[in-house]
């Protein structure tokens, strides 16, 4: 092509720039996203079908009926080369059949969805109180450094880095519940309402609030905060541990001696300059710190009788039901990776830096 | 004679584990409507010396001087909060370098508003038309622009305008620039310079300047202040350069090579103890 | 002030601190002579170290120091006694068994298993990190790729459907928890050896004719080994709560084995009327994690004092 006079104006070029870069980023997200999701598929194949020497057995369980082990097995493709069998497996998970549950009878997919719900709930309470607790503390123990309230926070941190969730959760039932009788237990609503209320979102606290149900809500909240409360203080303790290390450091910055420099009071440089500019990886930490609680309802649950995913999954590891156990980790897998990007997404539009130019 | 800021014997001190570190020990100079350099490699006591007059010093610094006083007011004296509404108010101060010193999450525009309203009780169009006025002030071309970007997106000389826009938009009357060029390209040094140069001019504040570089300093200021171990060790009028009496600043002028000259060999700065002393 | 130019004889601290070291061991020595000064210096710290070292030494004599048999107890008269009866300083389970006999021989299986998951997955790590970063280009793509989708799992829920597939036991709970906590290392790794990748001694070994497996394994690996430590020192605690997890839910060490987590599940059905069982085996998991925190802190603070006290 010939030399051409380049128009002195730049925006059309510019334009051209902006949507490449934006269609480069979708590229990379859905490049992330597939290649994350096969990863998780792979590893749960090679758990169920590699591992096990007979994953027939290990599906339908040793006293399932000889017909139905010959249809499973070849249903499962056995016979086929394992790549074969790993592209039938994908096509089947994505075709949202997790197979049936042993121990219910009930299709996986089915029994998640209806489980998922109450860990969604009791992850988000717990999530609720660590950010609200854990940044506040955080901020306080990074501004008064060294003194006091933050060698407290350090060690109220320490202790929630160190001790056993589901020992602590098995001590405060014994305290709340046995001796004070303060909380209710077990499950997430009495047997008194389980008949008369009836859940629209399944997240039991926000159905009974807006139906002004008060007396389940306060019932709801009696089951809830136990276990939500457990679950908040490991959030608040991360949480508060990540904020202060990250005010320190924003604290150090020179433009907090220009917010100084220009007299601002101590409060707006440490809430709103400081912690605007900690906000941007505390996003991170915030979203690890929900998909941790997800992850550790499963010892939490237990102790609770909390009928959720991770009830379910230790249920289902009590009667080696492998379809269960491998479909409740592609649950809580697929919410990692959705929490992963989620987090990512907020970051980028947090930080004006990783925005396009 | 109407001093606008007193400093005698400011002495700023530091408690560590191994002892007390005396950044800055015993400086004294009164400064008018005029534009002071002080001049000293790192750890001479200058930008120590500039953050006490602001009040900026970590909170661990002991500092003691037998007068600190801008305009008749003892800063010593003052409360936190008294001391907060002088600053960017009535003193302010320029950082060396843009990258960090403006906060990379907030735009341009918000930062300079947020020095405005934070002293002045102003509506939020008033507020912008000001900081626009300012912006175009420290000649920028495209105010409207450059007020909605952040900081990244504008280059180092276009960041230390902007931030000259956000420390004089309250019009104060003392000015401390610390380093302010520093961190800037060659070619833009200059610019800014004069920018600076001709607002401190036209609004007759006083200036501080700090600097390593006692060449630009005295082509900039009307005296110089040469600083070593923290202290004032040669005082000269900025003409006067060449009669710079001092073993530390004939040093410091040594230091600059001249064009055709053969330099073997190199010459060393010195530092001798007693000069400390 | 003396005159004197004879060779002056210096005390231990000062050949330590020495900023002339005559010979390459005594830069070594001083230098970890000022780290363990900066170490020391930190009380809570030195309590974790000294946590730590106890853990090995109840874990060592094991045999010596537990009062009663862990695993058989006495049915008959000692079922469920509360802590301070007669010998039994912490109780008895519901089998009769010493609860500090039982505590004191589960430090073995403790110790075996933060040990055994450290030796297969920070190797594990370190290799894929720092082969990841100086190879660079399509290798490093695709070892990172891995990486970061092991990044993005969740441990425990995967670590249990490993255990559920190999069959419950103490062995495949280390095995599965080394697998899922490789990944971590490996990114610590990357990073490192991306910061020396192209410094001058990279390049000078390379002039000299260094391999790449050799310039990796003698030159990069090395640099990496201060923040690797620290690292696994700081994961200890949360392996340690992992593998009592998975004795929680059975999946763990099995019965008779006093494995801490397994000890909690089996106290859990007395919990309202004998607090004791299930309590005690908690206040032993706690204390040692806290222990391995504290020393993971510790050692930070004093290996990179930059971000010391963040």
């Amino acid at each position: 092509m010939t030399v051409t006079t380049t128009s002195p104006s730049l925006p059309p070029g510019r334009k051209h720039r902006k949507t490449e870069k934006i269609l480069l980023d979708i590229g990379r997200f859905l490049v992330v996203l597939v290649t994350t999701y096969l990863g998780l598929l792979a590893v749960t194949f090679f758990i169920g079908r590699v591992i096990p020497i007979d994953p027939v057995l290990a599906v339908l369980g040793d006293r399932a009926p000889a017909s139905a082990i010959a249809r499973v097995r070849e249903e499962m493709g056995l016979d086929l080369p394992l790549w074969q069998q790993f592209f039938l497996y994908v096509r089947q998970i994505l075709s949202g059949d997790f197979g049936t549950s042993v121990l219910t009878t009930n299709p996986v997919l089915t029994d998640i969805a209806r489980v998922f719900p109450a860990t969604l709930e009791l992850a988000t309470f717990g999530t609720v109180i660590g950010t609200l607790l854990g940044i506040p503390l955080g901020v306080l123990a990074a501004v008064k450094r060294g003194t006091l309230i933050d060698q407290l926070v350090r060690l109220v941190g320490l202790v929630g880095y160190s001790v056993p969730i589901f020992w602590l959760a098995l001590l405060s039932l014994l305290l709340f519940y046995a001796k004070l009788g303060w909380v209710a237990f077990p499950g997430r609503i009495d047997i008194v309402y389980e008949y008369t209320f009836t859940p629209i979102t399944q997240i039991f606290l926000l159905d009974a609030l807006l139906q002004r149900q008060w007396d389940v809500a306060w019932d709801v909240f009696r089951h809830i905060v136990l276990p939500g409360s457990l679950l908040g203080y490991f959030s608040m303790a991360y949480i508060s541990r990540m904020t202060r290390s990250f005010m320190l450091n924003e604290l150090a910055q020179e433009y907090v001696v220009a917010a100084r420099a220009k007299g601002l009071s101590e409060s707006r440089i440490i809430w709103s300059h400081a912690l605007r500019n900690a906000a941007v990886p505390l996003v991170t930490v915030i979203a690890l710190s929900y998909a941790g609680l997800l992850e550790g309802s499963v010892l939490t649950e237990t102790v609770f009788s909390w009928p959720g995913l991770g009830l379910y999954i230790t249920n289902s590891l009590q009667s080696a039901d492998m379809n269960a156990v491998l479909g409740s980790t592609l649950a809580i897998g697929s919410a990692f990776i959705a929490l992963n990007l989620l987090s990512d997404l907020l970051y980028r539009t947090l930080d004006p830096r990783t925005r396009t130019r | 004679m109407s001093a606008l800021l007193t400093v005698e014997n400011l002495k700023v001190h530091y408690p560590t584990r191994s002892g007390l570190i005396q950044a800055v020990r015993g400086v004294s100079f009164t400064l008018g409507r005029e534009r002071l350099g002080i001049v000293g490699e790192s750890g001479s006591g200058k930008s120590q010396t500039g953050r006490a007059i602001m009040g900026l010093t970590a909170p661990q610094a002991l500092i003691s001087a037998d007068r600190l006083e801008f305009q008749g007011q003892d800063l010593l004296t003052l409360s936190p909060r008294e001391r907060r509404a002088l600053r960017g108010r009535r003193i302010a101060m320029i950082l060396q370098d843009p990258k960090y010193s403006l906060n990379p999450v907030m735009t341009i525009g918000r930062q300079i508003v947020e020095t405005l309203r934070t002293h002045e009780s102003v509506t939020k169009a008033e507020a912008k038309r000001r900081a626009l006025e300012m912006l175009e002030a420290v000649q920028i071309r495209d105010p409207e622009r450059v007020f909605g970007l952040y900081p990244h997106e504008v280059s180092g000389g276009m960041g230390q305008r902007a931030m000259i826009a956000m420390m004089l938009i309250c019009g104060p009357e003392l000015m401390i620039a610390d380093e302010p060029t520093s961190a800037l390209d060659v070619t833009v040094q200059l610019e800014v310079l004069n920018i600076l140069d001709g607002l401190v001019a036209k609004r007759g504040m006083g200036l501080i300047f700090v600097s390593h570089d006692l060449r630009l300093v005295s082509s900039f200021c009307d005296r110089v202040l040469v600083m070593y171990a923290g202290r004032v060790v040669e005082e000269l009028s900025s003409g006067a350069l060449s009669e710079a009496k001092h073993p530390y600043t004939r040093g410091l002028l040594d230091c600059v090579p001249k064009v055709g000259e053969s330099r073997h060999p190199l010459p060393v700065l010195d530092r001798k103890p007693e000069w400390a002393a | 002030m003396t005159t004197g130019l004879d060779t002056p004889v210096l005390s231990r601290r000062e050949w330590l601190l020495s900023d002339r070291p005559a010979s390459r061991l005594q830069a070594q020595l001083g230098r970890a002579y000022m780290v363990w000064l900066r170490f020391s210096a930190n009380r809570l710290a030195l309590a974790g170290l000294g946590i730590i070292l106890m853990l090995i030494v109840v874990a060592l004599f094991a045999d010596v120091l537990a009062p009663h048999n862990p695993v058989q107890g006495d049915l008959r008269n000692a079922r469920l006694l509360p802590p301070g009866t007669g010998s039994y300083l912490l109780g008895t389970d519901d089998q009769g068994r010493d609860i500090l006999s039982r505590l004191i021989h589960g430090s073995r299986l403790t110790l075996a298993v933060v040990v055994l998951v450290a030796i297969i997955a920070a190797p594990l790590g370190l290799l894929v990190g720092t082969v990841s970063g100086y190879a660079g280009g399509w290798v490093d793509a695709v070892l990172m790729r891995i990486t970061d989708i092991f990044l993005a799992f969740p441990k425990l829920v995967l670590a249990l459907a490993f255990v559920a597939a190999l069959g419950p036991g103490i062995e495949n709970a280390i095995l599965a928890i080394a697998l899922t906590s490789w990944p971590p290392y490996a990114r610590m790794a990357r990073a490192e050896t991306l910061g020396v990748r192209h410094s001058d001694y990279i390049a000078a070994v390379r002039l000299m004719g260094a391999s790449p497996f050799r310039i990796v394994l003698r030159h990069v690996m090395p640099m990496c080994l201060s923040s690797l430590i620290v690292r696994v020192t700081l994961d200890m605690a949360g392996i340690i709560l992992t593998a009592a997890g998975l004795g929680f839910l059975g999946l763990g060490a099995q019965p008779p084995l006093p494995e801490w987590g397994a000890m909690i599940a089996s106290g859990r059905r007395f919990i309202l009327d004998q607090w004791w069982v299930a309590t005690m085996p908690g206040i032993a998991i706690l204390i040692v994690s806290l222990g391995f925190n504290l020393l993971g802190d510790g050692l930070r603070d004093a290996l990179d004092p930059r971000e010391a006290g963040q």
